[in-house]
Order: C-alpha cells, then sequence, then structure tokens
C-alpha cells in the first residue's frame, strides 16, 4: 500500500508502486489536468509539485512521492487565481491549451524560487517544456506579469 | 484503500444535454435553401459551398435561447488552438447583439448533414463561416425583435435589440431575450432579404479582440478536457504496438508475458490493411488492461515476429538522393509560358539551385486518442477529431451498424496541425471496444507511437533554375518539384503530385518573369503523406524565396527591392488553361478564381508594411542579418523578415521576427496575432531543429529527443506581428488565418543567415549546418 499526498487528500493505492504518478493521477485518481505527453521528462507537460518544486510526474514514481506533498493543477489554488493563472487568462497565452498546465506549473515554482525572474533565468526553468502552437513570447510576457504582480503583492 | 471518486466524463458541453427554448415548436427552416451561393458562371460551386455537405445556416439549429436568458451557439467547428470556440460564436452573438457574458459555447457532434462542413482543416474555418455565421445571428435577431413588436402590438420597425434586450424606444419599454425565447421560437425564420446585417461601426466583439478565450478559466485549472482525458468508471486503457514499417504486419506473437503484467486483461491482434491505408489503423497487437501504464508494461513484454513488408528499404540517405537525381531531369510540365530554353540560352548569367525538405511531424503534445463504447449496437467516440465526419463515415462501414447508431463526440484537441483529421486512431478504439463486449476503452498512442506512425509532412527536393539579363533581371524561371504525394494514402501507383499540392505555392508562384515553366518529377511514398500546417507551401515557399535572395546576390541588389521587383506591379492573377498543364483548372484553395484572384498589390503590400516596421536596411552589428520573404497562402498573404545572430561557433539565435498579414476582414485580431505568432515559432522549429529521417523502412525519431522541437530558450525573443488591412469593409473575401504564417519563416531564417554569414543553406533543418 503506497500512500500520497495530493493537493492535501491523502490517498492510497494497493497496485504496483513503480507506477509513475502521472499514471496514478490521471487513471486511478481520475485527475486529468495533469497532461501525457512524452513519458520521458522531454516535454513538461506532466509538471506537478513535489514538496513544492516542480517534477516530472512521468518520472516520478509513486514510491518516490510517497509520504510527500503532491500539488496539482487542480490544487493550485482553489478557485484557480494563482497569480501565475490570471495572468495566463489575461494574456491570452494559450492556443490548444494541452501543455499549459504543466506551463503553469512550471512557473509557479519558478516565481517561488525567484519572484523576479531575469529573461535567462525564464529561459533555464521554462526550456524543458514544450509548447507546439509556440505561445512562448506570451508565456514570458505572463510570468512577467505574474511577477510584478507578486511583487506589487507584497 | 480509499475511494477515489472517478468522475464520469465531464467533457465540453455536448449538444446532446442542451434544452432550449428557441426552436421549440418552429418548423425548421433551412435559410441557406433561399440563398445563392457562391457559384461560377459555369454552375461550379466553390468556398464553403464546394465543401462535402456545404454550409448549413439554419439559426434554429446553431443558436437557441433559454427562458433565464443564456443563449446557446453550436460550435461545429474543432477547437485546436486556432480559437475558433471563441471567435465563431462572437461572430453570431455580435449580430444578435447578445452579452457575451450570458454565452455558452456548445460543441457539435460530427453531423455534417445538420451542420454542414465540419472538417477544420485547410484555413476555412472563419473564411467560409463568417458570413452564414452573421446572417444566423442577424436573423435569430430579428425573429426576437418580431416577437417583442407582435407582444406590444407595434411595428417591428419601431424595436430595436441592443444588448440582449428588445427595447421599444418610443415608450421605453424593454423585454429580456430570455422573456422572449418562448415567442420568438413561434416566429418563423426571416428570409435573406428581412435580414440586416450590422454596420462594422455597431459591432460589439467583431474586429475588436477583446474577448478572452471561452476556455481561458478551464485551460489554466485543468479542467479543460481533451480527448485524451475522457473518463469513464468501467472504461479499460489501451496500447497498441504497430508494424514498424508502413505495409507490414504481424508474422507472429507471443503474448504470455504480457497478459502475466498485472492490470492487463487481454491482448488483442488487429489487422494491417495492404497500403494504401487510407484513414484506416495500421493494426498490430493491442494491449488493453485496467490503466494505462499496465498496457504500456504488457506491450513491453510482448514478442512480436513482423513482416515489414515492400518498404523496408525506405532509407533517407538513399530517397533523398533519388529525389536529387529525378530533379535534375525533365519532369511533368504543370505550368508553362513563354519559351524557357530559348531565354536560358541567351541569357546573360545561369543560377541553379537544389533546396531540400525533410519529413515533418505534427507531434502535437496531446498525442493522438480516443475512447470507444458499444451499447446496445450503438457506438459512442470521444476524440480529438479535426474532422469528425470522416471519423463517423468509416465507424459506420468499420462496424457495419447505422449511421444514426453512430455519435462521434468532439472534445478540445491538444494541437491538430492536420495529424487529427485523420481518424485512425478513433476506429482503433472502437475496434477495441468491440473487442471486449463494447465496454469504454481508451486508446492512447505513446509518443514513440506518435512520431513513428504520423502521416508526415512530405519531403521534397525544389530545383531552380533562372536566367538573368544583363541588369540582373530573371528573363526565364524553371522550377522543378520533387515529392511523394499525399494522394499515396488513398490509391495505389501515385507518382505525382495533385492539383491542391502543385497549387500551394508552386504553379501559382507570382512573380513577373516573360518566361516560365513548372515542372513536377516523379515520386513515390512509401511512409504515410499528410497534411501538416501549410503542407507543401513549406517546400515551395523555403524554396522560391531562398532563391530569389540567391538572385539578388548575384544581381547585386538588395533582396527586399529584389524581391519587391520580382512581383512586379499591382496586379490580378487567375491561372487558366492551357498555360496551367494540369489535368483539372486552377485549385486556388477551393476558392472562386476571380475572386479570390492572386493579389501581386497585397503580397507587395505586405511585404512594405514589414520591411518598414522591420527597419529593413538598418546598420546592424557583425555577426547579425535580416532575411525576407513574402508568400500567398490559403488565400492569405504574408511576409516576415527574421533576424538572426550567429555568434562565432555557429549558434543562431533570433533577436527578432517581424510578420505582416493581410488576410482580408480580420474578425478576431488577438487570434490572428496568435495564430501568426505560433506559426513563427513553428516556422523556425522547422527550419531549424526538426526532421524525421527513415533508416530499413522506420522511422529514426523516437520521442522529443530525436523529434527537437524550439523551445523557449531558442524562439524569437520578439515577434511583431502586423495586420494590413485591405479597408474597413467587412464583405470583402477573407482569407485563411490558422496556416498562412508558416511558409515565409523558414527561407527569411536562411537568408538571415546568409546576410549574416555569407553562408547559404538550402537543406533544411538548418540544425548543425553552421556548427564550426
Amino acid at each position: 500500500m503506497t500512500t500520497v499526498t495530493v493537493n492535501g487528500k491523502e490517498m492510497q493505492f494497493d497496485g504496483d508502486p513503480e507506477m509513475p504518478l502521472l499514471w496514478f493521477l490521471r487513471d486511478i485518481a481520475g485527475m486529468t489536468g495533469t497532461k501525457f505527453g512524452c513519458g520521458a521528462a522531454l516535454c513538461g507537460a506532466c509538471t506537478v509539485h513535489l514538496d513544492g518544486t516542480a517534477v516530472r510526474s512521468c518520472q516520478t514514481t509513486l514510491a518516490d512521492a510517497a509520504g510527500k506533498q503532491v500539488t496539482t493543477i487542480e490544487g493550485l489554488d482553489p478557485e484557480g487565481m494563482h497569480p501565475v493563472q490570471v495572468a495566463w487568462r489575461e494574456l491570452n497565452v494559450a492556443q490548444c491549451g494541452y501543455c499549459q498546465c504543466g506551463q503553469i506549473m512550471q512557473a509557479a515554482s519558478l516565481l517561488k524560487d525567484t519572484p523576479q525572474p531575469t529573461d535567462d533565468d525564464i529561459d533555464a526553468a521554462m526550456s524543458g517544456n514544450i509548447c507546439r502552437c509556440g505561445t512562448y513570447p506570451r508565456i514570458r510576457a505572463a510570468i512577467k506579469l505574474a511577477a510584478s504582480k507578486l511583487g506589487d503583492a507584497r | 484503500m480509499t475511494t477515489v471518486a472517478n468522475d464520469v466524463l465531464s467533457d465540453i458541453t455536448n449538444v446532446s444535454r442542451r434544452a432550449f427554448t428557441l426552436g421549440l415548436g418552429a418548423s425548421v427552416f433551412v435559410l441557406a435553401a433561399g440563398l445563392k451561393p457562391s457559384f461560377g458562371a459555369d454552375g461550379q460551386a466553390y468556398g464553403g459551398d464546394a465543401m462535402p455537405h456545404g454550409l448549413k445556416e439554419d439559426p434554429l439549429v446553431f443558436l437557441s435561447v433559454a427562458e433565464d436568458g443564456t443563449v446557446s451557439i453550436i460550435c461545429h467547428r474543432s477547437e485546436m488552438g486556432q480559437g475558433i470556440r471563441t471567435s465563431l460564436p462572437m461572430v453570431m452573438a455580435d449580430e444578435l447583439d447578445a452579452d457575451w457574458s450570458r454565452v455558452k459555447i456548445v460543441q457539435a457532434p460530427g453531423d455534417e448533414p445538420t451542420y454542414g462542413n465540419q472538417n477544420t482543416d485547410g484555413s476555412r474555418s472563419m473564411r467560409h463561416h463568417f458570413q452564414p455565421a452573421r446572417r444566423m445571428g442577424a436573423a435569430a435577431r430579428r425573429m426576437l425583435e418580431e416577437a417583442a413588436a407582435k407582444t406590444w402590438n407595434v411595428p417591428v420597425e419601431e424595436v430595436e435589440a441592443v444588448n440582449h434586450e428588445v427595447i421599444h424606444k418610443a415608450t421605453g419599454r424593454k423585454l429580456g431575450y430570455g422573456a422572449l425565447a418562448k415567442s420568438a421560437a413561434e416566429m418563423s425564420v426571416p428570409p435573406r432579404e428581412k435580414i440586416s446585417l450590422k454596420k462594422p461601426s455597431q459591432f460589439r466583439y467583431i474586429g475588436k479582440g477583446k474577448i478572452g478565450l471561452v476556455d481561458n478559466f478551464d485551460i489554466t485549472t485543468g479542467r479543460a478536457k481533451y480527448g485524451i482525458d475522457t473518463r469513464f468508471d468501467d472504461m479499460l486503457y489501451a496500447v497498441i504496438v504497430r508494424p514498424p514499417v508502413y505495409g507490414g504486419k504481424v508474422a507472429k506473437f507471443d503474448a504470455t508475458e504480457a497478459l502475466k503484467v498485472p492490470g492487463v486483461v487481454k491482448v488483442v491482434e488487429l489487422e494491417s490493411p495492404p497500403p494504401p491505408s487510407e484513414f484506416q489503423p495500421l493494426g498490430g497487437i493491442a494491449v488493453i488492461a485496467s490503466n494505462t501504464w499496465a498496457a504500456i508494461q504488457g506491450r513491453d513484454k510482448l514478442d512480436i515476429t513482423w513482416d515489414h513488408g515492400p518498404n523496408a528499404s525506405y532509407s533517407t540517405d538513399i530517397y533523398h538522393a533519388d529525389m536529387r537525381a529525378t530533379a535534375q531531369k525533365p519532369g511533368k510540365v504543370v505550368r508553362s509560358y513563354g519559351d524557357v530554353d530559348a531565354a536560358m540560352k541567351t541569357a546573360a548569367k545561369r543560377i541553379t539551385a537544389d533546396y531540400y525538405i525533410p519529413h515533418h511531424a505534427h507531434g502535437t503534445i496531446e498525442p493522438p486518442a480516443a475512447v470507444a463504447r458499444i451499447v446496445d449496437g450503438k457506438c459512442d467516440v470521444w476524440g480529438p477529431l479535426q474532422d469528425p465526419q470522416a471519423a463517423r463515415d468509416r465507424l459506420v462501414k468499420l462496424l457495419g451498424i447505422a449511421y444514426e447508431d453512430v455519435t462521434v463526440n468532439v472534445t478540445l484537441l491538444g494541437g491538430g496541425f492536420g495529424r487529427k483529421s485523420k481518424p485512425d486512431f478513433a476506429l482503433e478504439a472502437a475496434l477495441l471496444s468491440k473487442a471486449v463486449d463494447g465496454r469504454p476503452v481508451k486508446v492512447t498512442w505513446t509518443r514513440e507511437d506518435d512520431l513513428m506512425h504520423d502521416y508526415l509532412n512530405t519531403t521534397a527536393v525544389e530545383h531552380l533554375e533562372a536566367g538573368l539579363d544583363a541588369d540582373g533581371k530573371p528573363v526565364a524561371w524553371l522550377h522543378r518539384s520533387v515529392a511523394p504525394s499525399i494522394t499515396s494514402i488513398f490509391k495505389p501507383g501515385v507518382k505525382y503530385e495533385a492539383p491542391f499540392e502543385l497549387g500551394m505555392g508552386l504553379v501559382d508562384v507570382p512573380l513577373d518573369v516573360p518566361n516560365l515553366r513548372v515542372e513536377n518529377g516523379e515520386a513515390e511514398a512509401h511512409t504515410r503523406i499528410g497534411w501538416f500546417r501549410s503542407v507543401t507551401n513549406v517546400p515551395h515557399a523555403f524554396a522560391i524565396q531562398s532563391f530569389v535572395a540567391e538572385l539578388a546576390t548575384a544581381a547585386g541588389r538588395d533582396p527586399k527591392d529584389y524581391l519587391l521587383e520580382l512581383i512586379g506591379p499591382p496586379r490580378r492573377i487567375t491561372l487558366k488553361l492551357p498555360e496551367l498543364k494540369t489535368d483539372d483548372p486552377w485549385w486556388n484553395y477551393g476558392e472562386h478564381p476571380e475572386t479570390y484572384a492572386i493579389d501581386t498589390g497585397r503580397l507587395r503590400r505586405v511585404t512594405e508594411v514589414v520591411a518598414q516596421a522591420s527597419k529593413w536596411g538598418r546598420e546592424l552589428p557583425k555577426g547579425r542579418g535580416l532575411g525576407i520573404a513574402a508568400h500567398r497562402s490559403f488565400v492569405t498573404y504574408t511576409a516576415a523578415v527574421v533576424e538572426v545572430e550567429v555568434d562565432g561557433g555557429g549558434r543562431i539565435t533570433i533577436p527578432r521576427v517581424d510578420i505582416a498579414v493581410d488576410c482580408g476582414p480580420q474578425i478576431n485580431p488577438e487570434r490572428i496575432r496568435s495564430q501568426m505568432e505560433g506559426a513563427v515559432i513553428q516556422g523556425v522549429s522547422l527550419a531549424t531543429v526538426s526532421n524525421i529521417t527513415f533508416r530499413d523502412g522506420q522511422v529514426e525519431q523516437t520521442n522529443f529527443d530525436g523529434f527537437e522541437l524550439t523551445r523557449i530558450d531558442a524562439a524569437p525573443r520578439e515577434i511583431h506581428v502586423h495586420l494590413v488591412a485591405p479597408d474597413e469593409t467587412y464583405e470583402e473575401p477573407l482569407g485563411g488565418v490558422g496556416e498562412p504564417g508558416v511558409p515565409p519563416i523558414a527561407p527569411a531564417l536562411v537568408n538571415a543567415v546568409f546576410a549574416a554569414t555569407g553562408k547559404r543553406l538550402r537543406e533544411l533543418p538548418i540544425r548543425d549546418q553552421m556548427a564550426s
């Protein structure tokens, strides 16, 4: 039996502890906000937070996550009002939107560690997340917008 | 174990759930019946009228008003990032004068007899449906006004619909749309002559770009449902190992170990059809399990011996060399005027160049995935489908059941780019559901599956020759294109490209040269070729716009000035037989040859706009350069200037891209901008890093480490989009938006690299060709 805490809720699983967290979230827990993109940590679509830090859930096993706090896009903010989410909407960042949950989780993690990121910081943190629609200019702008809002709030 | 709630499917709002008022009791009157569609003098239909199932213009089908005032608008086109679920309903809402905050978008299932053509491809949605959407909104507005006038017993001319209510100006009386819904439903749909469209000055939403994406909240909170997110409590999960070579099949297999994996429920062999396999599944061995992870693990344990079939010798190196050799020999002439051979002989200078474009995969971040369920002989499918009718027609045949017993539900698409217009993955889901007595089955393609079994963009060698006079002006132009055709997936023995492929920037080259010949060389396909965003415009624009810059260099001229000179004076060109040597008349993206003539004035204008906006000709530090390219595709005009910086090690960065677009009237400028931004980055991706290669019939790139895509650190740091409108009217014909941004990027980029370094790159992707 593996116990993981997802968005503050304790969940138990009696299956294979080597199952990637991604498939547990999507297929077992029914939380489809975390996306499958490559299964090899090459695209970032499956990004979640493990104890507050961005990780690829396709390369994180349930055993890895056991006893830790998992935060998914569904739990980033109960009302969907995290400054990153708000900035994403304000700038209409999304095109198809599929990769954006991973992008938002990665960006939220970046801003937690680096509240006022430079362009180089953004490149370094976000280059693991592919957007095939090509929303990168707006992702960059939205991260800066969210950073400025967070700065104002402080 | 703690029970984890498996929320039953909550996809994007589906038509079957609606309960609307407007329309109840009203007889269905097909508005389109009384209209004069766009037909040529010969009776030939064009545009939306020429598409399968044409246009349907019934406001009772597309629009409804509930008694609480909620306006529901059906979107019958698939959303894949172009913003159509926002933009098209916005048009109807504007003409209806509805309050956008009270509008709900409902996604239509695949049902073209009801909704008209739904194939979301070819940059056609707004181009074909803007005016019908306006007329439907305006017709419904008129019905609400008539209902109010009847209630108050006043002439309809005295009332006016304004922002979700109808007002009687003389007395100040008002009735909301909800209150009027029932009585409005009793009005007959007004004929076209009684519909008055708004003047552009009256628009609330059209042309403003002020409306956020309707799916914004769901997308940013993880609630948006793509095909791969479809779930049912009793659903099974499948992955399939398909023949690694196109046309191959299973010789024998052993599933003993696979079946031992906990969670694996069943292993099913699927038949592999011989090529050409059209949109049919490729066959192989499917592993069905209680979750995706178990299915993947089971698949890894399969022991399969393949019969690779006739395409096992397909290797990119050999094929590339073959295409190059073919391109040196005369091909089938597809357009010709003047005497190219004579003019070449007397030319002061002759320039020749060959350009190469590799196969390219779509790489949608949501891989193909679909769910099917069969209950009481009725099949329901959920999937990210660009062409749901294509899925439905094939499901009917595949399952041998009635048309009305197949329902194809369209989810959001996590990227499309042409891949998801082919419904093979939805058919796989249906076959597997059938194999488990109709239980819901989700088929998920892993990334490896997606890259190894895509319908790839064609690969091409483009051979160009020009003869220049003493002033450096071209007097002869020869273009020979060699590329396997998309039509090879439909019929055997295809050796030449179809008119629609030749018509994407090849035969319709709009240059002002006195002698011109275009040829098509033979090429047979050995893999599935399909539509990829901008299709053959990608190789054609890359070659032609690179070559124009090469000629400018040979002539000692500025590339921008030379390009404008080659485009020539403003004129309208329609291609006709016998100058056009194809079997069919000019394709012209299915549009009327006069209404949508090639307008060189518009091509000039986008070129001039982008040159000015990018400050063409400005002084640049060493290692930096600007490149320019212009192209007409999907009856839209685009031009781009790319600025590159190449460091001492040959590393290329892109500080800035400017792109100008003239797509006719701009309905949602905000989404036009976002489409152009995305097209620039997709263009950079295919120009710099992405390709698919084959060895022994098998794709060599199996994930995003081999098939590379441009990431944020390599994307242009600045993208400036310049919208060029023909004029202020909304009656002008619309151009496409989704695709036309892509073609000019690769040539502008290599032209910039040449400007920066003096090195001319003629093969894509340029990846490491600059490394010193």
